[in-house]
């Protein structure tokens, strides 16, 4: 991959394709670690409201902290509203996250289901238009539907974010042909969300066409976070590069790859 | 119930009486200063600027939500 392969979103360049969520690791220091070996300029967060019994160490400034010596500057904050159920609890969470992280970025999650935690799309329609309109910069989680895909970045979506499985199920892309549907049609940036469960989703993910890939459990739930999250790192690269590469045709039988001339014998 | 509800506002969803005359003398009550990176605040439904808290008061039966960011994916 070329150095100058520069991911834009928004205005906003990233040298990494891989956006990594913070949930879910055995502790801190192994997800400081797991973002450093991933290489991620992006991480995601919650927005949640504070324990009335006081608080620790702000997130925030643990992960400013720690990633202040980067060449590339501090990584990069997209909050979510995971959890949101209706367009009008979504706004409000992403208004929230704007005025807590001055930020405009936001990962528009508006569930319809709290099991499946499958996006509703009438209310995320909703939600992307009212917050395009005040200023966000919207990344919607959504269906791994290309109609739905459209509509999204027509009113405005800074990119789209199809869903590769349920939520945390780590069973990987179940519609590849979908997927690389939405990358084919897409007038934004799509990222792979959801679903990914090890290395060769993300790089299949790339290959499709994908602009980038966001996963949290596949890393956060390795056996070894840290060395899944070099994995990760390596596998939107090597994706990335064969997609970049123009892969070969595919072919229903045998075509030797030795010359058939000069052969020994007969 | 009226009377109690009359000097009571909800923080983060829960009832409690209202002993503070603004957001941020109730923040300050729970050791957040004024203004802190990180934290954000809506009342009533709206969103308050860190730079309002000082001059936004709090009436009987208001509902306050205080958040902040946490591990997410």
């Amino acid at each position: 991959m070329s150095p100058t392969d520069t991911l834009a979103i928004a205005g906003r360049s990233f040298g990494s394709r891989l956006f990594l969520g913070t949930a879910g690791y055995p502790n801190q220091q192994v997800m400081l670690d797991a973002l450093a070996a991933s290489g991620s300029e992006l991480v995601t967060l919650a927005i949640r409201r504070i324990s009335l019994d006081g608080y620790s160490e702000s997130l925030v400034d643990v992960l400013a902290r720690a990633t202040a010596g980067r060449p590339t500057g501090p990584v990069g904050l997209l909050p979510n509203t995971a959890g949101c159920l209706t367009a009008k609890e979504a706004v409000l969470t992403a208004q929230l996250s704007r005025e807590a992280l001055d930020t405009p970025w936001i990962k528009l999650e508006v569930i319809g289901d709290r099991e499946l935690l499958y996006p509703d799309v009438e209310e995320l329609l909703r939600a992307t238009e009212e917050l395009v309109n005040d200023g966000f910069v919207v990344l919607p989680y959504c269906n791994d539907d290309p109609v739905t895909c459209r509509k999204l970045a027509d009113l405005g979506a800074a990119a789209v974010m199809p869903l590769g499985a349920f939520i945390g199920s780590g069973m990987g892309i179940r519609n590849p042909h979908a997927i690389e549907t939405i990358c084919a049609r897409s007038p934004v940036p799509v990222v792979l969300d959801a679903g990914i469960g090890t290395a060769s989703d993300a790089a299949l993910a790339m290959e499709l066409g994908c602009a980038a890939v966001l996963l949290n459990t596949a890393v956060s739930k390795a056996r070894d976070p840290v060395r899944m999250a070099a994995a990760m790192r390596d596998a939107v690269g090597a994706g990335r590069a064969a997609r970049l590469a123009g892969r070969m045709p595919m072919r229903a039988h045998a075509e030797p790859s030795s010359p058939q001339m000069g052969l020994i014998g007969g | 119930m009226s009377a109690v509800l009359r000097d009571a506002i909800r923080v983060n969803g829960r009832e409690e009486p209202l002993a503070a005359a603004s957001v941020a003398e109730l923040l300050a009550g729970r050791g957040i200063a004024a203004g802190t990176f990180g934290i954000a605040v809506a009342l009533n439904g709206a969103v308050v600027p860190r730079r309002r808290w000082s001059e936004t008061p709090l009436r009987p039966g208001d509902s306050l939500e205080i958040v902040r960011p946490l591990q997410g994916g």
